[in-house]
């Protein structure tokens, strides 16, 4: 199997959101970067399935030079190759835009497998994966959390509100990797070392343009101050009391 | 301004509040709305919606998802809608970015408020779980967007002038079957109280007592923390946060949880957050509207006896 997996370099869990000087964007100074949470299940998944199939997995982000870091851990971790289609600030990408660089790369490598996360957390867009699939006309799953891969398709499962469904498909596919699916690994001494010398090649691409139109951004609103109404269940009174009357949702 | 297609969500006739929610927005911007309705029933839901018009899509049994995504953008390009919205659910989630795909637009995601500017669409919608907002609207040719669960009022009902279409069945994956999940068992992304209990609740074999109080409530989920999910107490469907699900419940009462960013991330827009916590200087009374400072042990017990004498009136 030719396999890809698709990551997103995105602000690490604690960064702390400051709005830009141009209303229009957030201040990135101070932040840490990592691999999209999802996308390390992604990575897992299509190298779990090279292991079980053969073939190879190209791991693959639109992002900054510096989106390096990322990539190599995932050679480092067994996967082939790796690719940077050259973007200083893919946050500011719509989802389209930002699946049509990819269609493109992965019909470019000849790929029947692709793995996304099901959501990268710095926009929270959760499109990303599906449109690719769209694109490119291949069976798609997303939010998938168990998956049987055979040589020309399989099964996957996807929770929705109501039940978890089954879904088959033949290859090639695109599925959006959700929690549960598998359990990243981590790279050990001798994956590092060999990882160290890939080359990581940086490719520009066709940009469509995006067309998100940022108006402003703005932090949330802070929640109004809260109180403690007491301690232990001698505090339960008070509680209802304010849920009733206060809050007025009993 | 012109037309709204919304995709409607329905189980036996009966349309999901998710999806009525979607409807809701629309309707609110003043523009016309076209509901299309699949999956059997689709006819007597579409026809009570109380949208301008409406379109059940019949036959297509389990509609797999691209097929249903084929069905949605024709739907809009014959209709030469302006904007499509769906709740977003699993479901709307899975079906919206295909459809913005297949109509070259982008899409926007989980929209927590919608407003006609002049007869363009402006929304927000959360960056990095809620840490900002965004006002964003689009230059695309139709404006697709998902709505978030729990934002937008629903939509009354009101009889509406259906037209039936074939639904396509040349989908490129197959629903081979669908599980569905207790009745009775409400998703903690569309309860209107959520009870969560972390690692403070000490084992799975303590889950009763988060359960007795969902229960005194009556329409309640329960929900986790990741580090009760992680340790195989319950199930990855009831996690809560950045890497679970996104809730904005009336009432959201955390147990045992000490209130992690990542976790606040999925919970924080909650109306009204309760904690117990048996540490005063737990984060999560940080957010917390009302706080009990004690043993979950003690407190659950006690609380949950008020709320089912509270609810018998
Ligand atoms: C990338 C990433 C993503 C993450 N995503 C999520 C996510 O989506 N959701 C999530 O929840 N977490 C997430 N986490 C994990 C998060 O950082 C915390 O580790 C986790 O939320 C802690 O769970 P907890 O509050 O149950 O446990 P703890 O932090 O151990 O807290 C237990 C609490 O219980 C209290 N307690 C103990 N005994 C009692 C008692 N008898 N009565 C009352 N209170 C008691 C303690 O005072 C303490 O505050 C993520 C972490 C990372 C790095
Ligand atoms: N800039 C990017 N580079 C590589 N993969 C991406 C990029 N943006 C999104 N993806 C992939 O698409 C998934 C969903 O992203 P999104 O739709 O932006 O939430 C991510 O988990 C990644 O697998």
């Amino acid at each position: 199997m030719n396999i890809v997996a698709a990551i997103k370099r995105v602000p690490t869990t604690e960064a702390t959101a400051k709005v830009g000087a141009d209303g229009k964007s957030l201040d990135q100074a101070g932040w840490q970067y990592m691999a999209s949470f999802y996308d390390e299940i992604a990575v897992e998944a299509a190298l779990q399935a090279k292991e079980k199939h053969g073939g190879t997995v190209t791991v693959l982000t639109l992002g900054p030079s510096d989106a390096s870091k990322e990539l190599r851990e995932f050679l480092a971790r067994g996967a082939d190759a790796a690719t940077i289609l050259k973007d200083a600030d893919p946050s500011s990408r719509d989802a389209l835009s930002t699946a049509k660089a990819l269609c493109a790369k992965i019909k470019a490598l000849g790929a029947d497998l692709a793995f996304f996360g099901k959501v990268a957390t710095d926009r929270d867009n959760a499109a990303v994966g599906a449109m690719v699939g769209t694109l490119l006309g291949w069976a798609t799953v997303t939010d998938v959390v168990a998956l049987e891969l055979s040589p020309a398709g399989g099964k996957a499962r996807r929770e929705t509100e109501h039940g978890v469904e089954t879904i088959e498909f033949a290859l090639p596919a695109v599925i959006t990797c959700s929690k549960g699916l598998c359990e990243p690994r981590r790279s050990n001494l001798k994956g590092i070392m060999a990882a160290k010398s890939k080359a990581i090649p940086e490719e520009s691409f066709e940009s469509a343009p995006s067309q998100q139109v940022v108006v402003k951004v703005e932090l949330p609103p802070a929640r109004k101050a809260g109180r403690i109404v007491g301690e232990g269940a001698g505090a339960v009174p008070a509680l209802m009391d304010a849920l009733k009357n206060e809050a007025k949702i009993l | 301004m012109g037309s709204i297609v919304v995709y409607i969500e329905q189980a036996s006739g009966a349309a999901r509040r998710a999806s009525l929610e979607a409807l809701g927005a629309a309707k609110s911007t003043g523009a016309e709305t076209i509901a299309v309705v699949g999956g059997e029933g689709a006819e007597t839901c579409a026809a009570a919606l109380g949208a301008t018009k409406a379109v059940a899509l019949v036959g297509g049994g389990a509609h797999s998802a691209d097929a249903l995504a084929k069905d949605l953008a024709a739907i809009v390009k014959e209709s030469g809608a302006t904007a499509f919205l769906a709740a977003a659910t699993a479901t709307g989630k899975d079906v919206a970015p295909r459809v913005a795909a297949l109509l070259d637009c982008t899409l926007l995601s989980d929209v927590t408020a919608l407003c006609s500017d002049g007869g363009k669409l402006v929304c927000t919608r959360p960056w990095m779980a809620g840490k900002a907002i965004a006002t964003v609207s689009s230059s695309a040719g139709v404006f697709v967007a998902t709505t978030r669960v729990n934002a937008f009022a629903p939509a009354q009902g009101g009889s509406t002038a259906t037209t039936t279409r074939a639904a396509s069945t040349d989908g490129k994956t197959k629903v081979a079957s669908i599980e569905a999940k207790a009745s009775a068992k409400l998703d903690v992304k569309e309860a209107p109280v959520v009870v969560s209990g972390g690692r403070g609740m000490k084992g799975p074999e303590h889950w009763g007592l988060i359960e007795n109080l969902a229960t005194a409530f009556g329409a309640a989920a329960t929900g986790a923390s990741r580090a009760v999910v992680d340790a195989g107490w319950r199930p990855h469907g009831e996690q809560v946060g950045q890497t679970g699900k996104t809730v904005a419940p009336q009432l959201y009462i955390a147990v045992g949880i000490s209130g992690a960013i990542q976790h606040l991330a999925g919970m924080r827009t909650s109306k009204v957050i309760v904690a117990i916590n048996k540490d005063a200087d737990a984060p999560i009374f940080k957010v917390a509207d009302y706080g009990i400072v004690g043993d979950a042990f003690e407190v659950l017990p006690a609380l949950t006896t008020a709320i089912a004498a509270a609810k018998k009136g």
